[in-house]
């Protein structure tokens, strides 16, 4: 859509170049880590520097674009897929990267979540659920499991959590895996192949809020005596094994998958070639303009107000 | 209407024959009265187009229930060969297709007007010896030009005929604008409309109104073609003039028609218009187009306005320059959807969080929306920030013709700037204007900026330190006032000093300069002064004021708890001038300039 000049990248990226200022986060929070994969991703897939942009709406998790030096947006609570959106529609040219937590994704942003995945924008989401809201010490998030006592549910959380896998299938995302934050090659497995996916891409991360709702995804942790149980995806070898294994574009079985949800399954749930809505529009635009050739855009408005003559 | 012949200044209905000399005429209001799904808007339309390139003065008024069909609706058409600056306080001719529309607009013909009505429908009070009774069996003719289908579609293209014959008006052109009306369709669409305006053109009118008019031609038509349009089509391809390529937004009357507009129009230029989820959903993908280097727009009405709030607090934080159009309409809440209303002028100026100082445009009259998109993309760009134009429901709907914009000399083109920045490069700089660095652009010194709606530092890192905030404040504030300094000094309508001063803004501006000319004929001591620029205001208001005994500020909205409307409050603080009062009106309809030249000489 734009004309825009590609710039030579002069060295390679390291993730000295990459960091900015010092998380704020507490000591032991899950996103260091998913801060840690991520830079580690970048070194891995040397983007162009200034084409990257990492984004963000409100929460704990969404200061990230503060940490990260890369173009980058801290948007207001919710709202941060339109955003991102409006940044990966107009510019094909640049990587969007959008963070936040449960609240932002699952709460009062859960609309954009929705509508977002089902036009398909080409960006990737990562989702860092804590299950907890702590940024504002801890009240009931989305994902809360009932009976979770938080300073809003003295008592326990009465209310169902949202299943995020089921909703983000549902909802039509083309991309959907989930990751835990003590599974450092996992998460930059995941994100990776988010990044390679055209379309919109989701990885949600359990990520401990240690001061809030600490222990909340032991289960899914060895080394707590829980268990990190990765899909097995299909290797489409004919073996009778394979019969056995996860079809990653099966949307029944992959909401299936979903059902379990402590510890859950880690690793790619659901993936579509849909076309992204990106390509669509384009497709709309290349189109209309083959109609009008080489107008220029006085030549066109000209046309138009020779018709209101 | 206004006659040039003094001798004769009504129409007769007496014996005299057809083909008579036309009378000629300067101005006429012409209003079809039916229900919505008749195709009187379509009808009037294509009048208001006809007048529009036959160098006439052309306003249109129209009223279209908000219920999803049927309903009564009015399409007035004021064709003029001055200045039409309202669409008339009342109507020289009238056409009414119901009983129904009889009664409810009987009381807006004015004495010695002519009422036209469907035979087949209408039943009159003929006695009536105030307006010249014109009957015609209108369902009737239409069913049998059309060939005799129960269906009484093509009435409005019959009445069209008629009041082609009755107004001399050129055949050869409305049947252009029929074939561009109908032509793209299947080809039965167009004969049928070309055969129903027939039977009206050849109905043998002269045997029951005995004068024909004609329109004189336009004195002034300052050697350039003229356009006709409404106001939302007016922002929509303002806004292309000026280079905006890329907008989101969520459906709501009267704003929608802009969407549509550009929804088809923008991928011609390459960009694009998303319809969003919801209204927050598009102002946050408006000011992600904007964030990527491509000032883009959002736009609604009232309601959805605020829903947006939030994240136009945002822009302003985070200096983002984004184009907020609002079409008003009658408020709060669902309100009146289809009527007009000016009382979203504090919601624009305040309705934010915090200190969050934001641009105001009103745009005057249909062609004035053109040139206000013009100037809120300029100012959006070269202050980074945003801009709200305020339109309304009267203007979105009508259709006005003006003399056609130099357009070579107003289309721009745009591109993100990724020109890579110098080190040292800051987002936020407090003693310059913000310019962002859109992504794509290679930052030299290896630092790449955030953009924040968190308070921040002026290279944008979140800070809460006191004095910044202060500084910071100052800053998105000093952008407006230095603004201010940029803009004109509006000019005095009528005399420079006297007795009152009428103060309006947006689409009063008709009204308002009818009132003052009407009543400067009359010998009055009355000027008036229109503002577009509302937040922040010109400079200089105080020593216009100052040469005037009293100042009434015009507007369509309430007195409020202490009697002034919203403009007029705003003045009075600003200003401390117990001078300035206030005239309102919250019926949903137009001001008439009658009401105004009441309101402001008692």
């Amino acid at each position: 859509m734009s004309t825009l000049t590609a710039s030579p990248i002069p060295e390679k990226l390291t993730k000295k170049d990459l960091t900015a200022d010092h998380p704020t986060w507490c000591p032991g929070c899950g996103d260091f880590a998913v801060l840690a994969s991520f830079y580690k991703m970048l070194e891995r897939r040397q983007l162009p520097h200034e084409n990257i942009v990492t984004l963000a709406g409100i929460g704990c998790s969404s200061r990230f674009p503060y940490f990260v030096n890369t173009h980058g947006g801290h948007f207001i609570h919710g709202r941060a897929v339109p955003l991102a959106s409006g940044v990966s529609l107009a510019r094909p040219d640049l990587h969007v990267f959008l963070f936040g937590g449960d609240g932002d994704a699952f709460s009062i942003g859960g609309n954009h979540l929705e509508h977002g995945a089902r036009k398909n924008i080409n960006l990737t989401y990562v989702i860092m659920d804590n299950s907890v809201y702590g940024l504002t010490k801890k009240q009931t998030s989305p994902t809360s499991p009932v009976g979770f006592k938080s300073k809003t549910d003295p008592n326990g959380a009465v209310d169902q959590p949202v299943n995020p896998m089921k909703k983000l299938i549902t909802a039509g995302a083309t991309f959907v895996a989930r990751s835990h934050a003590t599974q450092v090659n996992h998460m930059i497995a995941m994100m990776e192949r988010a990044l390679d996916h055209p379309g919109f891409s989701v990885v949600e991360i359990l990520s401990e809020c240690v001061e809030f709702f600490p222990g909340a995804f032991d289960p899914g942790n060895p080394r707590k005596g829980g268990e990190f149980r990765q899909i097995e995806e299909k290797k489409r070898d004919g073996t009778p094994e394979d019969e056995l294994r996860h079809d990653t574009t099966d949307e029944l079985a992959a909401y299936k998958l979903a059902s379990e949800t402590s510890p859950g399954y880690f690793g790619v749930f659901y993936e579509s070639d849909r076309p992204t809505k990106n390509a669509l529009e384009d497709r709309w635009i290349r189109a209309v303009q083959a109609k009008t050739g080489q107008s220029t855009a006085l030549d066109l408005l000209q046309k138009t107000f020779d018709r209101m003559k | 209407m206004t006659t040039t012949d003094p001798q004769n200044p009504h129409p007769s209905p007496s014996g005299t024959r057809a083909d008579l000399r036309p009378e000629h005429i300067r101005d006429a209001v012409i209003r079809l009265a039916g229900n919505s799904q008749d195709g009187i808007q379509s009808a009037g339309a294509m009048l208001a187009r006809l007048a529009g390139r036959s160098s006439q003065d052309v306003m249109t008024y129209m009223t279209i229930p908000s219920t999803i069909s049927g309903g009564a609706s009015i399409f007035q058409v004021r064709v003029g060969s001055g200045d039409v600056l309202s669409p008339g306080d009342a109507a020289d001719f009238l056409v009414a297709f119901y009983q129904h529309s009889y009664e409810d607009n009987i009381g807006f013909l004015r004495e010695g007007g002519v009422l036209l009505y469907d035979s087949d429908n209408v039943q009159p009070d003929t006695e009536d010896k105030r307006f010249v009774h014109v009957g015609i069996p209108i369902t009737g003719l239409t069913v049998e030009a059309l060939g005799g289908t129960a269906k009484d579609k093509g009435k409005n293209i019959f009445v069209l005929g008629l009041l082609a014959k009755i107004f001399d008006f050129d055949v050869e052109k409305l049947k252009r604008l029929l074939n561009e009306k109908f032509g793209g369709k299947d080809e039965s669409v167009l004969s049928t409309a070309l055969m129903a305006f027939q039977a009206g053109y050849a109905y043998p009118v002269s045997n029951v109104l005995s004068t024909r008019y004609k329109f004189e031609p336009s004195e002034d038509t300052g050697g350039r073609a003229q356009v006709t349009m409404d106001g939302n089509q007016a922002i929509a391809y303002g806004l292309i003039a000026a280079g905006v390529r890329y907008g989101a937004a969520y459906p709501i009357t009267p704003w929608t028609t802009v969407m549509e507009i550009l929804r088809a129009e923008l991928p011609k230029y390459g960009g694009l218009f998303v319809q969003c989820e919801d209204e927050i959903g598009a102002v946050s993908m408006a000011l992600g187009f904007s964030y990527s280097g491509n000032l883009a727009i959002t736009g609604s009405s009232g309601p959805g306005i605020s829903l947006k709030t939030e994240a136009i607090g945002w822009a302003t934080m985070a200096e983002m320059p984004l184009i907020i159009v609002n079409v008003q309409r009658g408020g709060p809440s669902t309100g009146l959807p289809t009527n007009v209303e000016q009382s979203d002028l504090n919601q624009a100026i305040f309705g934010g969080h915090g200190d969050s100082p934001r641009v105001v445009l009103a745009p005057s009259n249909v062609e004035d929306c053109f040139y206000i998109a013009i100037e809120a993309a300029r100012i959006a760009r070269n202050y980074s920030t945003p801009v709200f134009i305020l339109s309304d429901a009267s203007l979105a709907t009508r259709l006005q013709a003006f003399d056609e914009p130099d357009l070579a000399n107003l289309v721009v083109e745009f591109r993100p700037n990724l020109t890579p920045r110098e080190p040292g490069f800051q987002p936020y700089p407090l003693e310059s204007l913000t310019q962002h660095a859109p992504p794509g652009t290679r930052m030299l010194g290896g630092i790449y900026p955030t953009v924040t709606g968190l308070e921040h530092d002026e290279m944008g890192h979140p800070t809460g330190n006191p004095r910044l905030h202060t500084a910071m404040t100052a800053k998105r504030r000093k952008k407006l006032q230095k603004l201010a300094s940029e803009i004109p000094t509006p000019e005095v309508f009528g005399d420079e000093e006297g007795e009152a001063l009428i103060v309006g803004w947006g689409s009063t501006y008709g009204p308002i300069h009818e009132a003052v000319k009407t009543a400067r004929a009359a010998g009055e001591s009355l000027s008036s002064l229109h503002l577009r620029h509302l937040n922040p205001l010109p400079n200089g208001l105080e020593k216009i004021f100052a040469r005037f005994r009293r100042i009434i500020v015009v507007e369509m909205n309430d007195q409020g708890l202490y009697g002034y409307g919203q403009l007029a409050t705003i003045l009075r603080a600003r200003y401390c001038d117990p001078k300035i009062s206030s005239l309102n009106k919250t019926n949903g309809l137009t001001f008439r300039v009658k009401e105004i030249l009441e309101g402001v000489l008692k």
